[in-house]
C-alpha cells in the first residue's frame, strides 16, 4: 500500500524553479530519505506536501487522500516535524502537546492518554512540566516528534530534524524514526547528511529542483559509499 | 462539532496564556489610553467646547467624550498587536502548526481573531473601571450594553490586523504599517473630536473621517455605552469586518500565498 505519493509537482518563486516535475511514491512502513544539498528544493517539497503551498501542477496523495480535493482527510493522516522548532517556548511540554492535540480535535481523557503515551515513547514523561524554553535541542526535537505522533498519523514528514543536535541525539532520533517505519508508518526524512540513511532505506536524491535518483540506498550507492555517490551525482566536491 | 469547539477553546486559551506571560503588554495597553484620558483630556477640556450631540443629552466634559474613542484605541492597538504576533508566529514557525491542522483554515483564523478580541475586551473593561475610579462614569447598564459593540468593533479591528499580517512579510516592515494604519485611523476618526468640529476645519477631512470604519466602531461603542444602538455604525462596522475578514482569508489561501516560505 502506498503511504505517500507525489506526481508531477512543479513550483517556482518567480523565475526561479524550486521544483520541476517531481514524482515519487513511498510504500507504507518504509523509511524514505530525501537527500539533497542545501537549496535543492527539499523545504519547498515539504511545504507542498503539508499544503502550506499549493502546487499549480501535479498531485499529492497522503494515505490515499488527495491533498487538493480532500485536504482535511489528508492532513489528518500527516504528522510533521518542521526544520525550525515550532514549539511555544513559554508553554510547558505538556501545554504544547495539549494545544496541538486540540488543533486535531482531541481533548479530555483521550488527549491526556495519548500525550502520556507519546511522551513515554520518547522518554520525555518526566519533562512534561518543563517549559520548552528550558529544554536542550535534543529534547525539543523529541517533544516535536512526540507531538507529531499524537494523532497517530500514518505518514510522518521530518524536515532535517537533526539540525543542530549533537551526535548522540542525532543517532537516537534517527534510530527512533527507523523503528517507527517498522511499526507500519510511512516516514519521509529530509536531510543533507548521508550517515542518517541506512542501506535498506528508500532514497530520493533531489538536486537543483529535480530528482536525480530514486531507489534503495544500497542500490543507488553501488560500489561507492553513499557519501561518494551523492557527491558524484550532485557534482559537489567533498 | 466538538473538534471545532476543542480547537476554539485551545486557541483562545493560548492567546490568554500568552497575554498573561506578557504583563508589560497589559500595563502598556492600559497606560496608553489612561495618559490620553487623564493628561491629554485635562489639557484640552478648556480648548475644545462640545455641543450636545447624540447620544449625550446634556453638556459633558471632554474626558467623558473621549472614553469611547479610547476604548476603540485599545481595540485598535490590540488588533495591530495580534497582527504583529501573527507575523511573529509566522517567522517563528508556529503559524505552520496552525495552518497544517486538519480543521478549515478559515475557522482556525477566526478562533485566533476571537481569542485576541476577548483579550482586548478584558483590557477595555479594566480601562473603564479605572476611568470610573477617576469619576468618569457611564450609565450603569451601559457597561453591559457596550459588550456586543466591543465584540463587533474588536472583531473588525482584529480582522484588519489579520489582513495586514497576511501581507506583511517581515517583522521589520511592521513599524511602517503601524504609522500608516494606526495613527491615520485614530486621528481621522471621531475618537478625539466630533465630526462636526472636523467639518469646520475641512470638509475633505470630515468626509475621510466619515468613511473611516474606526469612526463607526467608536460611534457604535459610544452609543452602546449610553444603552443606545447606532444602526448605521453597526452596519458599517459589520461590513468593514466582513470585507477585512474575506480579504484576510484570501491572503492566507495556500494557493495564493507562501506562508511557509520563511522559517
Amino acid at each position: 500500500m502506498i503511504g505517500l505519493e507525489a506526481q508531477g509537482l512543479s513550483y517556482s518563486y518567480g523565475q526561479k524553479h524550486a521544483l520541476e516535475d517531481v514524482s515519487f511514491s513511498v510504500q507504507s512502513g518504509v523509511f524514505c530519505a530525501l537527500l539533497g544539498p542545501n537549496g535543492a528544493g527539499k523545504s519547498t517539497l515539504f511545504n507542498l506536501l503539508t499544503r502550506l503551498f499549493v502546487a499549480p501542477t501535479g498531485r499529492i496523495e497522503i494515505a490515499g487522500h488527495d491533498l487538493r480535493t480532500a485536504p482535511r482527510a489528508a492532513l489528518a493522516e500527516l504528522g510533521i516535524v518542521f526544520q525550525q522548532t515550532t514549539l511555544d517556548l513559554d508553554l510547558t511540554v505538556c501545554q504544547n502537546l495539549t494545544y496541538f492535540a486540540a488543533l486535531h480535535g482531541l481533548s479530555g481523557r483521550s488527549a491526556r492518554s495519548r500525550i502520556d503515551a507519546a511522551l513515554d515513547q520518547l522518554d520525555m514523561r518526566e519533562r512534561a512540566g518543563e517549559k520548552a524554553r528550558d529544554l536542550n535541542g535534543g529534547h525539543r526535537r523529541r517533544t516535536e516528534i512526540a507531538r507529531a505522533l499524537l494523532h497517530d498519523p500514518s505518514v510522518l514528514l521530518l524536515d532535517e530534524p537533526t539540525v543542530g543536535l549533537d551526535a548522540a541525539a542525532r543517532a537516537s532520533i534517527t534510530d527512533y524514526a527507523h523503528a517507527l517505519a517498522e511499526t507500519g508508518k510511512t516516514i519521509l526524512w529530509a536531510t543533507h547528511l548521508t550517515d542518517e540513511v541506512q542501506p535498506g532505506d528508500d532514497l530520493i536524491i533531489l538536486h537543483q529542483a529535480r530528482i536525480l535518483a530514486h531507489g534503495k540506498a544500497r542500490d543507488i550507492a553501488g560500489d561507492l559509499s553513499l557519501q561518494d555517490r551523492f557527491l558524484s551525482l550532485t557534482g559537489v566536491q567533498a | 462539532m466538538t473538534a471545532y469547539l476543542t480547537s476554539l477553546r485551545a486557541i483562545v486559551l493560548r492567546e490568554a496564556l500568552r497575554f498573561i506571560h506578557q504583563r508589560e503588554r497589559f500595563v502598556a495597553a492600559l497606560v496608553r489610553p489612561l495618559v490620553w484620558l487623564l493628561v491629554f483630556a485635562a489639557g484640552f477640556r478648556a480648548a475644545l467646547g462640545l455641543s450636545i450631540i447624540p447620544p449625550y443629552q446634556t453638556y459633558i466634559t471632554y474626558e467623558t467624550y473621549i472614553v469611547p474613542g479610547l476604548c476603540g484605541m485599545i481595540l485598535l492597538f490590540n488588533g495591530m498587536q495580534s497582527s504583529l504576533s501573527l507575523v511573529y508566529d509566522r517567522e517563528m514557525g508556529s503559524m505552520k502548526l496552525l495552518l497544517t491542522s486538519p480543521l478549515p483554515r478559515g475557522w482556525l483564523l477566526f478562533c485566533k481573531l476571537l481569542g485576541s478580541t476577548a483579550i482586548s475586551i478584558l483590557q477595555v473593561y479594566a480601562f473603564l473601571a479605572i476611568a470610573a475610579a477617576f469619576d468618569i462614569r457611564m450609565p450603569g447598564w451601559g457597561y453591559v450594553t457596550v459588550l456586543p459593540a466591543l465584540i463587533v468593533a474588536g472583531l473588525m479591528l482584529g480582522a484588519l490586523g489579520l489582513l495586514l499580517s497576511s501581507f506583511i512579510k517581515q517583522l521589520e516592515n511592521f513599524a511602517g504599517v503601524m504609522n500608516f494604519v494606526i495613527f491615520p485611523m485614530f486621528f481621522l476618526s471621531s475618537a478625539l473630536y466630533p465630526l462636526w468640529k472636523m467639518a469646520e476645519s475641512s470638509e475633505l477631512l470630515h468626509d475621510i473621517c466619515a468613511l473611516n470604519p474606526f469612526t463607526h466602531a467608536v460611534e457604535l461603542i459610544r452609543f452602546a455605552l449610553y444603552t443606545q444602538l447606532n444602526g448605521s455604525a453597526l452596519v458599517w462596522t459589520l461590513v468593514a469586518a466582513s470585507v477585512f475578514a474575506a480579504a484576510a482569508l484570501i491572503g492566507y489561501d495556500p494557493a495564493r500565498t507562501r506562508i511557509g516560505r520563511r522559517g
